[in-house]
C-alpha cells in the first residue's frame, strides 16, 4: 500500500519528490560509471520480475491474512544499491501511473520510503556487514531478516512522518506510530524470510550471480556522501521536530515593540506598504510559518476551546511551522549546494 | 491467479485507449505532463477543510476525459478499486477531530466529517487525473517526456525495458501460478515454501532470459548506448494547452467561486 496524493501535502509532496529526483540522478550517474552493458536489460527483466512478484499472494503463516514481496533487498543483492533503486523507483512509477497505486505527488514519499531505505540503508549497512563476504546460510538468513526488518522499520516511520507532517490526516503521531511500526514488524520478518530463500536458492545454484556485485568505497576513505546523507538527516529532523520546540513567545524586536506602542507589528497607511503587503498576502505560502488559515468561520462551543484555539500552545506542535521549518531547511541546504557548485566551477583545478 | 489475469489485461488496454486520436491525443506530452502536475498541485495545496473550493477542479478530468474520448466508467471503476486505502486512513478523522465547525438544518458537522469529504475529494481528482494522463499519452510517450524534461537517460531506459518485459513476466508468472493452483486440491492459499520456490525459479527464468535479450542486443549492434527516437513538437496548441489550464487552476485555487455563487444564489433569493 503506497501513499496516496489526498493525504500529501504539496510541501511534503514537493521536498520529497526532490529529494528523490536527486537519488535517482545520482544513482543513474553511477550506473553509467560503471558502464556494464550487461546491466541494461538485467535491470528491466528484474524491474519486470519483482513487478510480477508482487502480483503474486501467499499466505502468512499463523495469521491466515495475505501478503506480498516488497522486493528491494533482493534487488539490492544481485544488482548493487544504485541499480537497485533505479528499478524500484521504476517499479513504483509503473505502478502509479498504472493501477493509480500511490499518487503522482506522493510518487517522491514511495520511492524514498521504498527504495531508499532498502537499497541504502537496509542492504549495504546491514546485508552486507552479515553477509557480505562470506556467505552461508545462516549468515544470509540472518542478515536478509534483520536488513528486512529494518528497511521496512525505517520505510513505516518514514510513511508516519510524511502522512504527519502534511497534516491534512488527523492522526495524530503516537497513535499512527503505534499502528504501522508492529504491522511492519510482522511484514519485515516474512519479507526478510522470503528473500532470505530466494538468495539462498540462487546462491546454491548459480553462485556467480551474486559475486558479480563490485565494492564501492575504498576502505580507508571517508565517504563523503554518507557524511552528507547524515547531515541532511540532522537537518531534516531539527527543522521538522524541533522547530515544534521553538518558543510560542514573541521574538525580542516583537517584545520591545509591544512594550512601546502595544501592538507586536506597525501597521502602514502608506499606500506603496499597503499594496505590497496586500500582494504577499496573496503569494505567502507559509504566512507565519504556518499553513493559511482560509476565511471559515469557526463556531465554538464553549469559552475553553475558544481560549485553547485562540493561545497558541507549546509545544507548538503545528504540521505547519514543522512543514515550514523542513521546506525553509531544505531551500537552505540547496541554497548552499548551488552556490558551493558555482563556486567549484569557478575555481581552477590543481593538477593531482 | 485472477488478479494477475486482470492486470496483466489492464496494462495493455490503458496503451490501446492511448493509441486512440483526439485533439488531446495529438498533444505534445510534455505538455499533458507539465498540465497533470500543476493540476495535482493545485488540488493538494488546499487546507484540510476545502470542499466546496475542491469541486470546480473537477472541470479537468472531465473535459479531457470527453476530448479524448477515454470510458469514463473504465476510468470510475479504477478508482474504485483503490479508495478503500484512502477511505481507510481518512475514516479516522471524523472519531478524532470533533470540533463542531456549522449546522445544517439543526445537525452538528464536525470538522472531522469535512476532511474526510475532503480527502475523498482530493483522491478523486488526483487519481483521475493520472489515469488520464495514461491513458491519452501511452507509457512511452510520458517516459519521452520525462526524459525531455531533465530525467537522466539510464533511468529513461530502465523505464521503457520494464515496460516491454512486463507483459511476458506476467504471463510467465501467470502460467507458474496456474500450474500451481491446478495441482493442489482445496488449497487456494500459496503456502510461503511453495511461493519462495516459486519466485526462486521464476527469478533463475528471468536472470537466462536477461542474458538472452542481452546477447540478442548484441548481435543486433549494442554498444552500450541506446537511442531514443523523440518526435516531439513545441507548438502553439502545446503552450494555449498549458498556460490555459495553468491560469484556470491558479484562479480557482485563489477564488472559490462555488461559495461566490451560491451566495448570489441564496442572496438574491432571499
Amino acid at each position: 500500500m503506497h501513499m496516496a496524493d489526498a493525504l500529501i501535502s504539496p510541501a511534503v509532496g514537493g521536498a520529497m519528490w526532490a529529494v528523490s529526483a536527486g537519488l535517482i540522478a545520482y544513482s543513474a550517474k553511477k550506473v553509467r560509471e560503471e558502464a556494464d552493458d550487461r546491466k541494461v536489460p538485467l535491470m528491466g527483466v528484474l524491474g519486470a520480475f519483482i513487478f510480477a512478484a508482487q502480483m503474486i499472494n501467499f499466505s502468512i503463516p499463523a495469521t491466515g491474512s495475505s501478503g506480498h514481496l516488497g522486493g528491494g533487498i533482493i534487488l539490492a543483492i544481485i544488482l548493487g544499491p544504485y541499480a537497485a533503486f533505479l528499478v524500484m523507483a521504476s517499479v513504483l512509477i509503473v505502478q502509479a501511473l498504472f493501477f493509480a497505486d500511490g499518487g503522482l505527488l506522493a510518487l517522491g514519499c514511495n520511492i524514498f520510503n521504498l527504495g531508499f531505505f532498502p537499497a541504502f540503508i537496509a542492504y549495504p549497512l546491514i546485508y552486507r556487514k552479515i553477509a557480505g563476504d562470506a556467505l552461508s546460510s545462516k549468515r544470509i538468513m540472518a542478515g536478509a531478516v534483520i536488513a528486512a526488518i529494518i528497511g521496512l522499520q525505517l520505510g513505516a516511520f518514514g510513511v508516519v512522518l510524511e502522512t504527519v507532517f502534511s497534516g491534512i490526516s488527523e492522526l495524530p503521531f503516537r497513535a499512527f506510530v503505534l499502528l504501522m511500526q508492529p504491522i511492519h514488524l510482522a511484514i519485515g520478518i516474512v519479507e526478510g524470510l522470503v528473500t532470505a530463500a530466494v538468495v539462498t536458492f540462487v546462491w546454491k545454484a548459480r553462485p556467480e550471480i551474486l559475486g558479480a556485485v563490485n565494492r564501492p568505497a575504498a576502505i580507508g576513505k571517508v565517504d563523503t556522501k554518507r557524511v552528507l546523507v547524515g547531515l541532511l538527516a540532522v537537518a531534516a529532523l531539527t527543522a521538522g521536530a524541533l522547530s515544534w520546540f521553538a518558543s510560542a513567545n514573541p521574538d525580542g524586536l516583537e517584545w520591545a515593540m509591544f512594550r512601546i506602542s502595544g501592538k507586536e507589528e506597525l501597521e502602514s497607511i502608506d499606500p506603496v506598504h499597503v499594496s505590497a503587503s496586500r500582494i504577499q498576502e496573496k503569494t505567502a505560502f507559509l504566512p507565519d510559518y504556518g499553513f493559511k488559515k482560509t476565511e471559515s468561520a469557526q463556531v465554538f462551543t464553549d469559552v475553553n476551546s475558544f481560549e485553547a484555539a485562540v493561545k497558541p500552545s507549546w509545544p507548538a506542535v503545528d504540521p505547519g511551522t514543522s512543514v515550514s521549518g523542513l521546506v525553509g531547511g531544505a531551500l537552505t541546504i540547496g541554497l548552499v549546494f548551488l552556490i558551493g557548485l558555482l563556486l567549484r566551477r569557478r575555481a581552477p583545478r590543481t593538477a593531482v | 491467479m485472477n488478479k494477475i489475469n486482470g492486470n496483466f489485461l489492464d496494462i495493455g488496454y490503458m496503451d490501446t485507449l492511448a493509441g486512440a486520436d483526439s485533439p488531446v491525443h495529438r498533444l505534445d506530452p510534455r505538455s499533458k505532463l507539465i498540465t497533470t502536475l500543476i493540476f495535482i498541485v493545485a488540488v493538494v495545496s488546499f487546507d484540510k477543510y476545502a470542499i466546496s473550493a475542491l469541486l470546480p477542479f473537477f472541470i479537468f478530468p472531465v473535459v479531457m476525459i470527453s476530448i479524448a474520448g477515454l470510458p469514463a466508467r473504465y476510468i470510475l471503476k479504477k478508482v474504485l478499486l483503490i479508495s478503500p486505502f484512502a477511505i481507510l486512513v481518512a475514516i479516522c478523522n471524523p472519531f478524532l477531530d470533533r470540533n463542531i465547525l456549522f449546522q445544517i438544518g439543526g445537525i452538528n458537522i464536525s470538522g472531522g466529517w469535512v476532511s474526510f469529504i475532503s480527502i475523498l475529494l482530493r483522491f478523486f481528482l488526483t487519481v483521475t487525473a493520472a489515469l488520464v494522463l495514461v491513458a491519452s499519452t501511452g507509457f512511452n510517450a510520458v517516459c519521452l517526456a520525462l526524459s525531455k524534461l531533465g530525467l537522466p537517460k539510464p533511468f529513461v531506459m530502465q523505464l521503457l525495458f520494464l515496460y516491454r518485459y512486463i507483459f511476458v513476466l506476467l504471463e510467465e508468472t501467470e502460467r507458474l501460478s496456474r500450474a500451481r493452483a491446478l495441482r493442489s486440491f482445496n488449497n487456494t492459499a500459496m503456502k510461503l515454501t511453495t511461493f519462495t520456490s516459486l519466485i526462486s525459479h521464476l527469478l533463475l527464468r528471468t536472470l537466462d532470459r536477461a542474458q538472452r535479450i542481452y546477447l540478442a542486443m548484441c548481435c543486433r549492434g549494442f554498444d552500450g548506448n541506446v537511442r531514443l527516437i523523440r518526435s516531439m513538437k513545441k507548438g502553439r496548441s502545446e503552450i494555449i494547452f498549458v498556460a490555459g489550464w495553468a491560469i484556470l487552476f491558479i484562479i480557482l485555487r485563489y477564488w472559490n467561486i462555488p461559495l461566490y455563487v451560491g451566495a448570489f444564489i441564496t442572496r438574491r433569493s432571499l
